[in-house]
């Protein structure tokens, strides 16, 4: 029996020694082939009497699955060992840069345009729009602007022929609106305006926000909270201080421009707000009866507020933009600062 | 509107710093621009005289100086200009003065002789720029006198920007009346002294155009001395407005027109022929201005005229030969009031904008037309001298102005805050409004005034001259009670304090004659609103009926369509509407381009018809920056004139250019071509199916442009740049261009959902050769028009030319996908629909390639 240890003995050592899965099954063929030992040891099991038989063949069975077991984990683990290679030779530089496009950005008045009117979406107001070449009757006539009015001149107004003009705001889809809808009504009217004007602070092409809300208990205190609840929303400041100035609109009475506390210096002065402290950002206003006269809208039942903001000067402060000539000369240097 | 501080507080005089002043009027709607020191700080400067000038001992160039300061003994000074002469009166910085810059005059040695003090030039004293040596003042000025006090530097300059609305602010006497609005402050009239008539002589006055001039008064001044000196206050008011000095007569009406608000003219009267005449031009009559421009007249403008000639453009300016010079001795003095509308635009017809025009197109009070004549009659006889003519005045039809109804329940709608009765009169009062309120004001204020049978109360904002509230001037023609008022508690205090419950009543308000812009109740709200100051209405939060706003499905938003474009890699641009012709013409191959009548310059000068012009603008910027791979969007209006009316569609386009990927380590380096930017198109579109079909266009490559269908409509171009572009626009790659009506992108439609199909599809590839001219479209259209049976997909999925295929030809491959939502397809019912799809190429000359 000291025969079997030894064959046990030599197997596991011999397994060990193999790295090859080949190998190792031609060295199996040693033990647990036809020729081999212990099928050998096996066969001769007839030889012995009846009474040795069990216990001999139960001592050759006992070694025959040690040395299966040995077998099986030699083989799992050389493929276990062989997977591990083959991973390994795998791996990536997954510091390498990924592959394909890139991404592109919008123009940072549609992303402030955008802010806007989400923030007067929010409070329901719906958005409209209007034609760019505007019949001089709606961008100045319906808006109680009329022929020779000083406040034409100081439009600066492109124009088409005696008719048509370049709409110098965007008011008058106000009225356009008006004549189409019957109050109360609630818009906002985003688009590019036109200006026959150009140096560091003007363009002749910028854009701006109308808004309008016409119904019976509308006021100016309304116009007051809504607007500094706007600018407020829109600079995330919830203690922007704001104030109101009376001003002069055609089409508004009372009107008022608004300031914002300068958002550069928080009020303190600076070259951004010429030292004021503060910054002109929109102009306001009651609706003018005889704005609601011209679209048949009841000034003694209906009070309307309206405003216009400029996109651009909103833009240039909320992202410390500082020549408004760069918007419009689309440098991706500076455009993709806003992606 | 720029004024002296010093001056409008000889006017009102408020308690009040400069800042808080300039505050005060900017929130109350007369935005101050700008409020400035005439004079840097400095102190310690005094007037000094140049008694003896002598070498400095150790120094060329320098002098020793004995001057008086108006002491016992005169002070020694070294000074260095050259034009120090014995006589001159000259600033002297006395030891301990700090000058502009924190100089400090200190005792000191120069070249080892003491100074006490220094000699200043205007450049020393922070009041120029630039100076060549002392600042010689005239010889008049006292010695000893401090410089500050007697040139009153201490003085500031206020800038209003004053809105079209409030022209009464255009002269000092309404920037002092509401200063006294504001500040409750006492307003103090402006004396006018009548001057005797000493001339019998009168010019007539001839007005033809009554409606246009409602008011004329003129009058002769013989005998003036027009070279007489202009007073050195006056002239340092009219500097201080920024006004230069002319002579002594154009100085006084320049003052008075700067004072009153009421501009006016003065003719040399021995240059005038016949009388005046106030009237239209003749068509082609002519006129050299005073400031030699030439103009052709018509029958739109209004003229001042004699007998012989066109003398003036009535309200905007005087012309050459008739107006005042030093040698003048008679003159004819001018003061008219003309109707805004009459003057409105033509100032700016003839690319005039003067002092008049600004006030005329606003609106002169009309009241105070005839005392400005008075006053500048006054003016003239104390500074010129001369005898006076009776004035001429010619009155016609002047603007009515209707009493305006005010109603306390519409002020509390349209502000959202209640005023009582007693507040509103109160602020009416401080705005010298005259008003009648139909119940009785009780105290405060006192008012023992006469009440009518009807109970109206009457308040006159338009007290005599003796009282403390006055409007200004001593008004004439303007009758009715003038009682007594006591003085009205003022300031935001006052309107607290009387907070007692009255009657919602009616006011019923005059509007002065000085307040053009008050016509509508509106307007009277805005002023009260105004004086109440719009700090103390308080913001309120919107209330109103909540409604969701409409959120249509079938309307794709724009900023998801632009979202689409930004995920693959184009970024939006935003250019200018209004392009060069040239680029409209040979991009678009549009000679009919919407023209500007007046562009701001000559490359902007057309509205586009297409984005591409500001896309290739923006490329060609960008690759002289050294960009190599742009891709840029933009979404915007396009412009064209179409049977007499503008149309204005809503485009989007894109540009590419440069390699198809950012330069990277993981793919090949590949010029982005038409497919690329073919896929960015139909990834806009999609799900909706789009078809190219090639076309030509002006700007794009004959054999690599397309036009796009939506349906039968067509929607848009692609296409490649042509190289003649390319190479006049210096590109070193082709771009691609594309170009979409945004209306067709933002239609969707809301989805339905179909059935799953049970089964797996079955798919054959078919592969045919075909000519080269031959589209992929055709025969892709050819085997949708087979209608076979269970075909779900038919699509391209290679394009093989070469070895195998013929020279001139192309193989195609075709995906096809069989499917039956129902069952599982047999063999039989497949091939009957391969040879249908097969039938259908076959017809187009495609052979099946095996």
């Amino acid at each position: 029996m000291q025969e079997l240890q030894q064959i046990l003995d030599q197997a596991l050592q011999q397994f060990a020694a193999i790295s090859d899965e080949a190998e190792l099954e031609q060295v199996k063929a040693k033990y647990l082939g036809k020729e081999g030992s212990l099928t050998v040891l096996l066969k001769g099991l007839g030889k012995l009497s009846a009474e040795e038989r069990p216990a001999a063949g139960a001592r050759i069975n006992q070694v025959k699955q040690g040395i299966e077991s040995a077998l099986q984990q030699r083989r799992d683990a050389l493929q276990q060992n062989k997977l591990e290679q083959k991973l390994a030779a795998e791996a990536l530089d997954v510091t390498l840069p990924g592959r394909g496009l890139g991404t592109g950005g919008l123009h940072p008045v549609t992303r402030t345009l955008e802010r806007i009117e989400q923030l007067f979406h929010s409070l329901g107001f719906a958005t409209a729009s209007g034609p760019e070449i505007e019949r001089d009757f709606y961008n100045f006539t319906a808006l109680n602007i009329p022929e020779n009015h000083p406040a034409r001149a100081m439009h600066d107004t492109f124009y088409i022929d005696p008719q048509h003009v370049l709409r110098t705001h965007t008011s008058p889809v106000q009225v356009r609106y008006m004549e189409t809808h019957q109050p109360p009504l609630k818009i906002i009217a985003p688009g590019r305006v036109y200006r026959c004007d150009s140096d560091v602070t003007h363009s002749p092409m910028f854009h701006q926000v109308e808004g309008l809300w016409i119904a019976e208990e509308v006021s100016f205190a309304m116009l007051k909270g809504v607007l500094a609840d706007f600018m407020q929303q829109f600079f995330e400041r919830e203690d922007l201080a704001v104030r109101f100035r009376p001003s002069f609109f055609p089409f508004t009475e009372p009107s008022a421009e608004m300031d914002i506390a300068c958002v550069m210096c928080n009020g303190a002065g600076c070259r951004v707000c010429s030292h004021t402290g503060w910054l002109e950002v929109l102009g306001s206003g009651m609706v003018h009866p005889n704005v609601l006269k011209h679209v048949n809208i009841d000034s003694e039942k209906y009070l309307g507020f309206a405003f216009g903001l400029g996109v651009e000067r909103l833009a240039m402060l909320r992202y410390g933009v500082n020549d408004l000539r760069l918007f419009y000369e689309s440098d991706l240097r500076f455009l993709k600062q806003f992606n | 509107m720029k004024f002296s501080e010093n001056w409008l507080r000889t006017w009102v005089n408020p308690a009040l710093s400069s800042e808080v002043l300039a505050h005060a009027l900017t929130m109350a709607g007369l935005e101050v621009e700008a409020l400035e020191a005439v004079a840097p700080a400095f102190d310690n400067v005094v007037v000094a005289e140049v008694l003896e000038v002598v070498k400095h001992p150790n120094a060329d160039r320098l002098n020793l100086c004995q001057v008086n300061v108006g002491e016992a003994q005169p002070l020694t000074i070294v000074c260095g200009a050259a034009n120090v002469t014995v006589g001159a009166k000259v600033p002297c910085a006395r030891i301990g003065a700090v000058l502009p810059g924190d100089f400090a005059i200190k005792q000191a040695k120069v070249r080892n002789v003491e100074s006490f003090g220094m000699l200043c030039s205007e450049k020393e004293l922070g009041l120029a720029e630039e100076s060549q040596g002392l600042w010689l003042l005239p010889a008049d000025t006292p010695v000893g006198k401090t410089l500050r006090e007697y040139l009153e530097l201490d003085d500031k300059l206020f800038t209003l920007k004053l809105t079209p609305n409030r022209s009464d602010c255009s002269g000092m006497v309404g920037v002092a009346r509401e200063v006294a609005a504001l500040t409750g402050s006492l307003l103090k009239p402006l004396e006018i002294q009548i001057q005797p008539v000493t001339l019998t002589e009168q010019l007539p006055v001839h007005v033809a155009d009554a409606q246009a001039c409602p008011l004329y008064c003129g009058r002769l001044v013989r005998g003036v001395n027009a070279a007489a000196p202009t007073p050195t206050w006056m002239l340092r008011r009219l500097e201080r407005s920024g006004l230069r000095g002319i002579s002594a007569v154009v100085d006084i009406t320049n003052y008075v027109m700067l004072e009153m608000g009421q501009p006016l003219h003065a003719f040399d009267a021995a240059q005038l022929s016949g009388g005046i005449t106030v009237r239209r031009a003749r068509n082609s009559e002519s006129l050299t201005l005073l400031n030699e421009q030439a103009v052709v007249l018509d029958e739109e403008v209004l003229v001042i005229a004699d007998d012989a000639r066109v003398l003036a453009l009535a309200g905007i300016m005087g012309g050459q030969g008739s107006g005042v010079e030093t040698a003048t001795r008679d003159v004819f003095l001018e003061s008219a009031f003309f109707n805004p509308d009459a003057i409105a635009g033509k100032a700016r017809r003839f690319g005039l904008a003067t002092d008049s025009s600004f006030r005329f197109e606003r609106g002169v009070d009309f009241a105070a037309t005839r005392q400005a004549l008075e006053r500048a009659t006054q003016l003239l006889l104390e500074i010129c001298g001369g005898s006076a003519g009776a004035i001429t005045e010619v009155r016609g039809e002047l603007p009515q102005r209707a009493a305006i109804t005010l109603r306390r329940s519409r002020v509390a709608r349209v502000l959202g805050i209640t005023l009582d009765n007693i507040q509103i009169a109160t602020l009416l009062k401080r705005l010298q409004l005259d008003f009648t309120v139909n119940s009785p004001l009780p105290n405060p204020p006192p008012m023992p005034s006469p009440q009518s049978s009807d109970g109206t109360t009457s308040h006159s904002a338009n007290p005599s001259k003796n009282d403390g509230q006055a409007a200004g001037y001593p008004a004439s023609g303007r009758g009715g009670e003038r009682e007594k008022q006591s003085s009205i508690p003022a300031g935001e205090g006052a309107i607290a304090a009387s907070a007692r419950p009255l009657l919602d009543d009616d006011f019923s308000v005059m509007p002065p004659s000085f307040r053009f812009d008050l016509s509508i109740e509106a307007d009277l709200i805005e002023e009260l609103a105004r004086l109440y100051g719009y700090d103390n209405i308080p913001a309120q939060a919107p209330q109103a009926a909540l409604n969701m706003l409409p959120y249509s499905e079938s309307q794709r938003p724009l900023a998801r369509i632009q979202q689409t474009l930004v995920a693959r890699d184009y970024q939006e641009i935003v250019s200018y509407a209004f392009v060069e012709e040239q680029v409209e013409r040979e991009l678009c191959g549009n000679d009919k381009a919407v023209a500007l009548q007046n562009p701001i310059a000559s490359n902007l000068s057309v509205m586009r018809s297409s984005l591409i012009g500001g896309l290739v603008g923006a490329l060609r910027f960008n690759l002289n920056r050294k960009q190599v791979r742009v891709r840029l969007f933009e979404a915007g209006a396009c412009f064209a004139k179409v049977n007499g009316e503008y149309v204005q569609s809503q485009q989007l386009s894109g540009l590419a250019y440069g390699a198809t990927l950012p330069e990277q380590w993981g793919a090949a380096a590949k010029s982005v071509d038409f497919y690329d930017v073919k896929a960015d198109v139909e990834a806009l579109f999609a799900p909706q199916l789009v078809r190219f079909v090639a076309a030509t266009h002006p700007a794009l490559h004959p054999g690599r442009s397309a036009q796009i269908y939506c349906g039968a409509q067509a929607v848009g171009w692609i296409g490649e740049l042509h190289p003649r572009w390319q190479q006049q626009y210096d590109m070193a790659q082709p771009a691609v261009w594309f170009e979409v009506e945004l209306g067709t992108l933002t239609r969707a439609a809301v989805p339905h959902m179909s059935e799953i199909a049970k089964s797996l599809p079955v798919r054959r590839d078919l592969a045919v050769v075909v000519d080269e001219a031959v589209a992929a479209q055709t025969l892709l259209d050819a085997m949708q028009q087979a209608a076979a049976p269970c075909v779900s997909e038919v699509a391209l999925f290679d394009v093989y030319r070469g070895k195998g295929v013929e020279q001139g030809k192309k193989s195609l491959a075709f995906r096809v996908l069989l499917q039956d939502t129902q069952k599982t397809l047999t063999d039989s019912e497949i091939e009957t629909s391969i040879a249908l799809l097969v039938d259908m190429l076959q017809r187009q000359g495609a052979q099946l390639r095996v």
